[in-house]
């Protein structure tokens, strides 16, 4: 019997979440896209992870490769090698992808991502264009790979009596872990305990820029500006969108992003050893500065300022929000 | 002579202590700081999307803390209010439903307590032994008691006419987060004990534990364990989604993949003397101790061999196994100071009981990467210390 809780959802809040896409197409919207369009979009949003012929960066999965691995040793499983459904490719990209700005993709940029790593895996042509109504006709390679979990038919041994006694007549070590040592080294209740006594003390933002103020000046800071503590933690908040790619603070490394200490007033393309793009190694020789006009612009449009820049944010909408997170890029740049 | 901390006052014995409130939300003891989650660096590419281990060579009894449980996230733990939680139940139901989380308070509640394992958990142990410590071998699991509402009754509130024939109907469930991370459930177990849970241990579940609602699904993955749960919908198909396909599928040998994989089978480990344990104190009484699961039921026996397997002793469980919980086992034994090959083996109520590594092996290959549940063995020391091993 029913309670009555609840209300009826709307056919425009069912429409706004229902995006699941099934194998046989479910859900598909109507709409297409090219691998020529596809291989621009995929080089802007996904690159920089899957690399520029979805082959994958650093420990970021690769998507295309592997055709006939399955059986190896240490197989590569990739979307040509494994992947069952297509279906799948475009219900996991418009869900999840790009890493850091997900659902931000329109269905016709979708199908030509899809048709680009169908491209990269060699099951189409190079003037292929994918679209709801020829969906269905690319084949998956892998697509007959999958049986339905047998474990109770294939592994049926498992269940019956248990040895107790001479179970075996000698046992050998075969395999050490010693040998491999790749267990990471457990950080002690040290590190844990003076963090925690630094954070009880005082506001963490404070803490942060008391710590780098200890720390031995590098180099000539560029310009030391003083900032406003609660807005910068206000940036701090927003800046949650950018850590996907971005680190800062004490130990931050260049992930997808370069580490944002310091940015704020210097040069653009200001990490040495970082891989920016074209558009931020002239700007860099041009003397071009993150001052706050700069940051601005940038923030709202990343794309609008720098054409060919592989940051796949599209840039945040309110102008609060930008004022906010240069208070915070500010903050760490001290 | 006689021990200083006996004879001499001690200054806790005259200084008085915190007061109430020093704490509002208490931390534990600075002594036991390193009772912590740890990740393996090497294994994702980012920690945003990892996972990292609960410490269960340092725990005793069952309950997992919720601030130690393992976490796993796909595109990192989120902050949702319960003011601006919704949940959406859609697809193949006679109306669909929005629920607030206030809503959800008033279905009638149930307390349960089980296990949640990742799929991967011992995934790295696959190929040799790799990972020295239970923590990383074995602690992609937590144990909490959930309270909260039957998936069942929120179904029937939707109403499942419109669905017809049940048998081969599935419920699709997502969550809220930028991953959305989605699974499909087949409708006999959406109706059978799934939990739509919103505490854990007593208290609100913890933001990287989802909340302020998730998805408990007893027995099977962790990946369909749905935290920020935001959607259900009835569907005639299981959706076939990234984590359904690509990942979470079982290859074998022979290339071939095993899919729907879902029921964790039955598991056990020592996780006190291990890698991260060892034994301080030299020959005499010793307290061998471990945990053992199923996803099949409750746990009816666990065995443990200090030889490597040539024999085996019944263990004491702590309590009786209890239905797709974690269950505590003891081996009180008096150590001779002799290496010891020490493995512990499971047993549940429908008569399965945990292979071993090369069982396994026979069966599925190396590369299977999930639900590796083999017998695990340390190799205890004379000095004391262990280290993870595989044996002949």
């Amino acid at each position: 019997e029913k309670l009555g809780l609840g209300r009826e959802a709307l056919p425009e809040e069912v429409a706004a979440w229902n995006h699941d896409i099934g194998p046989q197409g479910q859900g598909l919207p109507v709409g297409s896209g090219s691998v020529e369009d596809g291989e621009m979009i995929f080089s802007d949003n996904c690159a920089s992870c899957h690399g520029e012929f979805a082959e994958g960066a650093g420990n970021w999965p690769k998507l295309a490769g592997g055709e006939g691995s399955l059986a190896d040793k240490d197989p590569l499983k990739t979307v040509g090698s494994y992947w069952p459904y297509l279906s799948t490719v475009y219900d996991y990209v418009r869900r999840s992808m790009p890493f850091g700005a997900a659902q931000t993709m329109s269905d016709n940029d979708v199908y030509a991502i899809t048709a680009y790593i169908l491209y990269s895996n060699y099951l189409v042509e190079d003037d292929f264009v994918l679209s709801n109504e020829n969906f269905l006709d690319v084949e998956m390679p892998n697509a007959g790979g999958f049986i339905i979990d047998d474990r109770e038919a294939a592994e049926a041994h498992f269940w019956g009596e248990a040895c107790y006694e001479n179970c075996k007549e000698s046992v050998e070590i075969t395999k050490r872990a010693a040998v491999l040592d790749v267990t990471p080294q457990e950080e002690t209740g040290d590190t844990v305990e003076a963090d925690s006594a630094t954070s009880e003390e005082m506001p963490a933002q404070v803490a942060e820029a008391a710590a780098e103020a200890e720390a031995p000046v590098e180099e000539a800071a560029a310009v030391v500006a003083a900032f406003d503590a609660d807005l910068a933690a206000k940036g701090e908040n927003v800046f949650k969108k950018c850590k996907a790619c971005h680190q800062v603070g004490e130990g931050a490394k260049n992930k997808t992003g370069p580490i944002l200490n310091g940015v704020y007033m210097a040069p653009v393309a200001h990490i040495d050893g970082f891989k920016y793009s074209k558009d931020f190694a002239s700007a860099h020789d041009e003397g071009v500065i993150w001052d706050d006009a700069h940051l601005t612009e940038f923030l709202a449009k990343p794309k609008a300022v720098y054409k060919k820049t592989k940051m796949s944010f599209a840039g945040l909408k309110k102008d609060d929000d930008i004022v906010a997170v240069i208070e915070y890029l500010k903050s760490v740049s001290q | 002579g006689p021990d200083p901390l006996i004879t001499e006052p001690q200054d806790w014995a005259m200084i008085t202590g915190e007061p109430v409130d020093a704490t509002p939300y208490g931390m534990p003891i600075k002594y036991e700081a390193d009772v912590i989650r740890r990740n393996v660096p090497w294994l994702t590419a980012d920690p945003i999307s990892s996972i990292n281990f609960t410490p269960i060579h340092a725990l005793d009894g069952t309950i997992t803390p919720q601030g130690c449980a393992f976490e796993r996230h796909h595109s990192g733990a989120i902050e949702l209010r319960k003011e601006d939680y919704r949940l959406m139940i859609n697809g193949l139901v006679d109306k669909p439903l929005v629920f607030s989380y206030a809503d959800l308070e008033r279905f009638p509640r149930e307390n349960h307590v089980y296990f949640c394992e990742c799929a991967a958990n011992t995934g790295m142990e696959w190929a040799g032994a790799q990972l020295n410590g239970s923590q990383f071998t074995h602690g992609m699991i937590h144990n909490m008691e959930y309270s909260g509402i039957t998936l069942r009754s929120l179904l029937e509130e939707a109403g499942l006419t419109a669905a017809g024939d049940l048998a081969d109907k599935w419920v699709y469930v997502e969550g809220a987060d930028a991953s959305s991370n989605g699974r499909s459930i087949p409708m006999e177990k959406a109706l059978d004990d799934v939990l739509v849970a919103f505490k854990a241990n007593g208290e609100a579940l913890r933001m990287e534990h989802g909340y302020p609602v998730r998805l408990v699904v007893p027995g099977w993955e962790g990946n369909m364990w749905v935290k920020w749960l935001r959607r259900i919908e009835v569907t005639d198909h299981p959706v076939e989604s990234r984590e359904e396909t690509s990942k979470y599928t079982d290859t074998l040998a022979d290339g071939t993949s095993r899919k729907w994989t879902w029921v964790m089978d039955a598991k056990s480990v020592v996780t006190s003397p291990s890698p991260q344990v060892p034994i301080t104190h030299g020959p005499g009484p010793l307290v061998i101790t471990g945990l053992a699961w199923s996803g099949r039921g409750a746990i009816s026996g666990v065995d443990v061999s200090i030889d490597g397997g040539k024999t085996w002793s019944k263990a004491r469980l702590a309590k009786p196994g209890e239905d797709k919980a974690l269950t505590r086992f003891y081996l009180d034994i008096v150590w001779d100071g002799s290496e010891m090959l020490l493995q512990s083996r499971a047993h549940d109520e429908t008569g399965y009981v945990q292979p071993t590594k090369a069982q396994l092996r026979e069966v599925r290959g190396e590369n299977s990467v999930y639900h590796n549940n083999c017998i695990q063995t340390w190799w205890v020391k004379e000095n004391g210390e262990s280290e993870n091993v595989e044996v002949s």
